[in-house]
C-alpha cells in the first residue's frame, strides 16, 4: 500500500468514525439536526478522497453525474411538500439501492473484459502475441458478492418505488394479494438462491444473461414483496428497505473491496434493522405480522 | 486474509450499529430514517470509481449511472432529513414562548 491509499483509507476511517457519531446523535432530539449535518460532512469527506483513487482515470462522467444527480437531489429536497417527505425518503431510498445494483453489475462488466497478453512461438520460431480475456481476478467470492448486490440492490429499487407509489397514492393503498402469491414469492427466492449459488461454483465462467436474469428476478422480488402490504404500514416497510439499502451498499463495498462502503453500509444495515423494530413495537406489531399478514390499512380503516 | 478481514469489520460494524440505536423518541423515527438513508448513499464512493474507468466501456456507463442515482440520494437525503429536523426546532423555539 503506498503513500496515497494509506491517506485515502485514514481519510475512510475518520468518515466511518463521524458517520458514527452522526447516527447516534441523530437518536436524540437536542443532537439530531447536527448529527445530520456532522453526517453529510463525512459524506464529503468519501467522496473528496474517492477522487484521488489512482483506479480513476477519467473524470467526465464523474464530474457530469456528480453535477446532474446533485442538482436534481436539491430540487427534490428543495421542492417537496412537508406531508410528502417520507414518500420522498422512499424513492431516495430506492435510486440509493439501484445505484448498489449497479455497481455490482458494472464490477462484473469490468472484471470480465480485463485483458492480458499471451505469447506463444509458431512454426517459425516467432513470437505471436496474442489479447485474450484475463478472468483470474474473478473468484467465487466476487461472484457471491456481485450476487448478493444485485439481489439485494433490485428488491430494495423497486420495492421503494412501489412503496412510494403506495404512499403518494398513485397506487392503491390497500394490501393486494392473488392466488398462490406466497408461493410465488417463494419460488422466486429460491430461483435466486439456486441462481446465487450457481453464479458462485461456476465463477469466473459467468455469462452476462445470468446476471440479466438475477437482476429480473431481484426486481420483480421487490415488487410482489411489498405489494401485499397495506399502505398504512408503509412507513415501517420504507424502514426495513433503509436497512436492505445499507446492506446493499455493504455487498457492493465486498465486491470492490472498500471498508468505508462495508461500515457505513452495515451500519446503516444493523441500527435500520433496530429502527424498524421500534416503529413495530411503537404500532404493537411485530415485523413478521407487518410483512406477512396482508392487511395494514384494512385494520387501520376498520378501528379508525 | 484480506477476505476474513473485510468480513470482521462487517461484523463488528453490525454489533456497533446494533448498539447505537435504543430509546430514540417517535418523533426522532422518520428523520432518523431518512437520515441513516442517505448515509446508506456511500455506494456513491463505489460508484465513482466504476464511473472512472476508461471511457466508453458498458462498466463506466453502468458506474455513470450510479453516481447520478447516488448522487440524487445522498444530496437529496440530507438536504431533506436537515429539513425535517428544522421544522422540529422550530416547533421547540415556540413552545417556550407559549408556556
Amino acid at each position: 500500500m503506498d503513500t496515497a491509499d494509506m491517506l485515502i483509507n485514514l481519510a475512510y476511517i475518520a468518515a466511518s468514525v463521524i458517520f458514527i457519531f452522526g447516527i447516534k446523535m441523530l437518536g436524540s432530539a437536542d443532537t439530531a439536526r447536527k448529527g445530520n449535518r456532522l453526517s453529510s460532512l463525512g459524506m464529503l469527506i468519501a467522496v473528496v478522497v474517492t477522487l484521488f483513487n489512482r483506479d480513476i482515470i477519467s473524470y467526465q462522467l464523474i464530474i457530469v453525474g456528480l453535477i446532474v444527480g446533485s442538482l436534481i437531489g436539491l430540487i427534490a429536497a428543495r421542492l417537496v411538500k412537508m406531508t410528502s417527505m417520507p414518500e420522498l425518503v422512499a424513492l431516495l431510498n430506492g435510486f440509493g439501492g439501484l445505484s448498489s445494483l449497479l455497481v455490482g453489475w458494472a464490477e462484473y462488466e469490468r472484471i470480465t473484459h480485463i485483458t492480458g497478453t499471451t505469447g506463444s512461438l509458431n512454426e517459425n520460431g516467432e513470437l505471436i502475441t496474442k489479447t485474450i480475456i484475463d478472468l483470474s481476478h474473478f473468484d467465487a467470492f466476487t461472484a457471491a458478492t456481485i450476487a448478493l448486490a444485485i439481489l439485494i440492490g433490485g428488491v430494495t429499487f423497486t420495492g421503494s418505488v412501489y412503496a412510494w407509489g403506495k404512499l403518494s397514492g398513485k397506487l392503491s393503498g390497500r394490501p393486494t394479494l392473488f392466488k398462490g402469491q406466497r408461493a410465488l414469492n417463494a419460488v422466486i427466492a429460491a430461483l435466486i438462491v439456486v441462481f446465487g449459488v450457481i453464479m458462485t461454483v461456476s465463477a469466473p465462467h459467468v455469462g452476462p444473461g445470468q446476471i440479466y436474469l438475477l437482476i429480473l428476478l431481484s426486481l420483480a422480488l421487490g415488487i410482489l414483496a411489498v405489494m401485499p402490504i397495506g399502505g398504512g404500514d408503509m412507513p415501517v416497510v420504507i424502514s426495513l428497505l433503509n436497512s436492505c439499502s445499507g446492506l446493499a451498499a455493504s455487498a457492493a463495498g465486498f465486491v470492490i473491496g472498500n471498508n468505508v462502503l462495508i461500515v457505513a453500509g452495515c451500519l446503516v444495515g444493523a441500527s435500520g434493522l433496530i429502527l424498524t423494530v421500534i416503529m413495530c413495537k411503537a404500532m404493537n406489531r411485530t415485523l413478521g405480522n407487518v410483512l406477512f399478514s396482508g392487511f395494514g390499512s384494512t385494520v387501520q380503516a376498520a378501528s379508525g | 486474509m484480506d477476505l476474513v478481514l473485510l468480513v470482521f469489520i462487517f461484523v463488528l460494524a453490525a454489533f456497533l450499529g446494533f448498539e447505537l440505536i435504543s430509546k430514540v423518541p417517535s418523533q426522532l423515527h422518520t428523520p432518523l430514517m431518512s437520515g441513516s438513508n442517505a448515509i446508506s448513499g456511500i455506494t456513491i464512493v463505489g460508484a465513482l470509481i466504476a464511473a472512472g474507468e476508461t471511457t466508453g466501456t458498458l462498466s463506466a456507463w453502468l458506474g455513470f449511472a450510479a453516481v447520478v442515482l447516488a448522487a440524487i440520494n445522498v444530496v437529496g437525503g440530507y438536504l431533506v432529513t436537515d429539513r425535517m429536523l428544522g421544522m422540529f426546532k422550530k416547533k421547540d423555539a415556540s413552545k417556550p414562548k407559549a408556556d
